[in-house]
């Protein structure tokens, strides 16, 4: 079966979505609507040279020649693209004196996470006095990542100061004509990160854009490009698991990854946006377009931890073009109370002896409706291709939804591919059991949530996991019914 | 005679309004091992899910008093830190979650519910060494998720080794003894023996009389029909070895 963006649409369903958005009143802010003359602004504005200007410009044009997809199993309105501004000053947060001014909520829920007080007041914009530590700290960290000529800056940032690997790169994996999104997003992106390991090179610690959240918002259009030179290695880290509001609806971003020869990238992602309330009002659409490209024996992991957003849409993709070269996906998606995600995977093997391994463990409960959709596809030139996957869902009502879509194609008669599929719900004996021992039923649908989880929270950087954990905890409180 | 433990009276409980127990009396004291026998579908496993605190079984009458307080009151979680195990009949599996992680969230929690600092780790895992040898659970199974691909009497065996964790005031076993071989029911019945104090007492649920010959109950009881309509020594459990059922239901008709 041919995989396409049309059959997305077949396969999302329409439902209406309601949700209630305000704009704060920026100062430095372009008129509401997409044209010409705003991504001329957009350019100008962050002193771009031509050859990103003409990027923008002609994603634009291509952006709209494109019809926005009509996603049959996920509800939603669609956002209004003339209503949106498209430029806003580097949104500094509003300052808040302490956290007493922070919601109880999001308060309560770091606490919950463990999350020290330090970084409480980091993430939610409290003006924090930094204690001599953490300013060495962040500092000692930028000087080991020049000394070994690691590039890790804001998207605008490299595009001034290293605009030849940004111009090389840009774009090589995520064509502009992608997708809607993808296209949009290459038109007005606003700011993003940009990572780049020299040759041999091993990053010696977990790259997190955490460590750059105060030197620049990156607002709903970000753009991630990677770059690991042949033979060197990174890990990244990309969000956080405290709860993020944001009162823009829509978020399209872009990653794109460059393993050359040789070498390996550990992409990780924890993704807590504002899922909506429990009416499933408001909430964070979340549309991100990830691909990696893996060269000879380059090797490319996602590791991603998906419990928020009101929709969430999303594939982080490995083309497999270099020999023996490795992409792996392990992906934990939740979804509760009225939230929609749609997620998975694409491995396209073109080089020989190249391997994927997916592992996807969707756990839906409330009235969400969770979907895995996966390609493998095999090139005729990728002799002895192996592709594992695994699909497992996991219900915790019986008024949730669990799918699963897997697609294969393939052009070479030796290749090997397995794939496991698996729906269980909850036990109520599982949960009795637990409670016999003296387990509380929160406590007990934790162990039993993560323990579904492992082999993804395994593949996580130790501090991430830990925090995960929680929040998968977090995510399900009350959900067994 | 000790102090008493459980005190069950006039116990009726019904699931998807089918009435299971018809009036239950039973009464336990510290230092005593009862054995529950009687055919399938009496009601013996209902009546320890009953005590355990299932919320599928509605209780429709009676009392239980248990150390004093009123036990139909208390959540299961809190039946458990109250010193309540059961052994179940059909243990189950939770995939992905290690036995020992399992039994540390348990005493962490019961801990915390006493008002009790946690077990420091080290103390923990000489505990776990003392109490899986009780079993002769290896190192292997200790680590391996809750159950998980164990074999029949490996998860028997696991849930002997729960209990001597738990150190219980009042533990119930379901049928225990089913699937096991001779070798696996003298390791699990030598455990039980251990384990037994003049503190706790012991229910054991059985419908063979084999496993009393290696936990001897000083009360055997037999459940038919959701009520107890005997009870004897263990010379009642010899008896019903040797002639069934059946004279005892027809008497009791
Ligand atoms: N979930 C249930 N729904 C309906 N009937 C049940 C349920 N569980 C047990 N029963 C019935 O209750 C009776 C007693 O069962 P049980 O307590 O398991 O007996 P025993 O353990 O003595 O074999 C049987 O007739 C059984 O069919
Ligand atoms: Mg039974």
């Amino acid at each position: 079966m041919k995989y396409t963006e049309e059959h997305l649409k077949e396969e999302l369903k329409d439902k209406e979505y309601e949700f209630g958005f305000t704009t704060e009143i920026e100062s430095e802010k372009a008129p509401n609507g997409i044209n010409e003359e705003i991504i001329r602004f957009i350019s100008g504005k962050k002193n771009e040279p031509e050859w990103l200007l003409e990027y923008r410009l002609n994603a634009l044009k291509v952006w709209q020649e494109m019809v926005e997809p009509e996603w049959v199993h996920v509800k939603y309105q669609k956002p209004d693209f003339q209503g949106i501004s498209y430029y806003a000053a580097p949104k500094k947060k509003k300052e808040l004196k302490s956290l007493d001014e922070v919601d109880p909520e999001i308060r309560k829920t770091m606490d919950r996470l463990g999350i020290s007080l330090e970084e409480q007041k980091k993430l939610t914009g409290v003006a924090v006095d930094f204690v001599m530590d953490s300013v060495s700290v962040a500092t000692s960290f930028k000087e080991k990542l020049g000394e070994l000529g690691i590039i890790f800056m804001s998207f605008s940032e490299a595009v001034q100061k290293h605009p030849d690997l940004v111009k090389k790169y840009l774009g090589t994996v995520v064509p502009t004509s992608d997708n809607f999104y993808a296209a949009l997003n290459s038109a007005v992106f606003s700011d993003g990160s940009f990572c780049y390991i020299p040759k041999g090179v091993r990053c010696p610690m977990e790259l997190s854009t955490y460590f750059r959240i105060n030197e620049s918002g990156t607002g709903q259009f970000e753009r991630t490009l990677v770059v690991a030179d042949e033979g060197s290695y990174v890990s990244y880290l990309e969000g956080c698991t405290a709860p993020q509001r944001d009162e823009n609806q829509l978020h399209a971003a872009v990653v794109e990854l460059i393993a050359l020869d040789n070498a390996e990238i550990k992409y990780s992602t924890v993704q807590n946006w504002y899922p909506g309330d429990k009416d499933g009002k408001g909430g964070v659409f979340n549309f991100v377009t990830k691909r990696g490209l893996c060269e000879t024996n380059a090797k490319i992991s996602w590791t991603q931890v998906e419990t928020g957003s009101a929709v969430t849409w999303k594939y982080p993709s490995c083309v497999l073009k270099g020999d023996n070269s490795i992409g792996e996906f392990y992906s934990v998606a939740v979804t509760n109370n009225y939230q929609q995600a749609d997620t998975g995977t694409k491995m396209i093997h073109i080089g020989k002896n190249t391997k994927s391994t997916v592992i996807s463990k969707g756990i839906s409960a409330g009235f969400s409706q969770n979907s895995y959709r996966g390609l493998v596809k095999i090139g005729k030139g990728a002799t002895n291709a192996r592709n594992f996957s695994q699909c497992d869902s996991l219900l915790m009502t019986d008024r949730c939804g669990a799918h699963t879509f897997p697609y294969i194609e393939c052009e070479n008669s030796t290749a090997q591919l397995e794939h496991e599929a698996t729906t269980s719900k909850i036990g109520e004996d599982q949960i009795f059991y637990c409670l016999q021992r003296g387990i509380s039923e929160e406590k007990a649908i934790s162990l039993i949530v993560n323990g579904y989880a492992k082999e993804v929270l395994n593949k996580l950087p130790m501090e991430f996991a830990v925090e995960a954990q929680k929040l998968l905890e977090i995510s399900l409180e009350n959900s067994v019914g | 005679m000790g102090e008493q433990i459980i005190k069950i009276e006039g116990l009726k409980a019904e699931i998807d309004g089918k009435e299971i127990l018809k009036g239950i009396n039973l009464t336990v004291n510290t230092g005593e091992i009862h054995a529950i026998m009687g055919p399938n579908g009496s009601g013996k496993s209902t009546l320890s899910s009953v005590l355990a605190g299932r919320e599928e079984y509605e209780v429709t009458g009676g009392s239980v008093d248990y150390l004093g307080k009123d036990l139909l009151e208390l959540d299961p979680e809190e039946r458990s830190w109250e010193g309540l195990f059961l052994a179940f009949q059909y243990p189950v599996e939770i995939p992905g979650v290690s036995n020992i992680n399992f039994l540390k969230t348990a005493l962490a929690e019961k801990a915390k519910y006493q008002g009790r600092e946690a077990m420091p780790a080290k103390e923990f895992l000489a505990l776990v060494k003392e109490k899986s040898a009780l079993v002769e659970l290896s190192d292997k199974l200790k680590n391996r998720s809750v159950n998980e691909g164990f074999s029949g009497g490996e998860k028997k065996r696991n849930e002997i080794f729960q209990m001597a964790m738990l150190e219980p005031r009042l533990s119930i076993l379901d049928e225990t003894d089913s699937g096991l071989d001779i070798d696996a029911l003298r390791i699990v019945a030598n455990g039980v023996n251990t384990l037994k104090t003049e503190n706790n007492a012991t229910i054991v649920i059985t419908h063979y009389q084999r496993l009393l010959d290696y936990i001897v109950p000083d009360f055997v009881h037999v459940l038919y029909d959701g009520r107890i309509i005997r009870t004897g020594d263990k010379n009642l459990a010899l008896e019903l070895e040797e002639r069934g059922y059946d004279w005892l239901i027809k008497e009791f008709a």
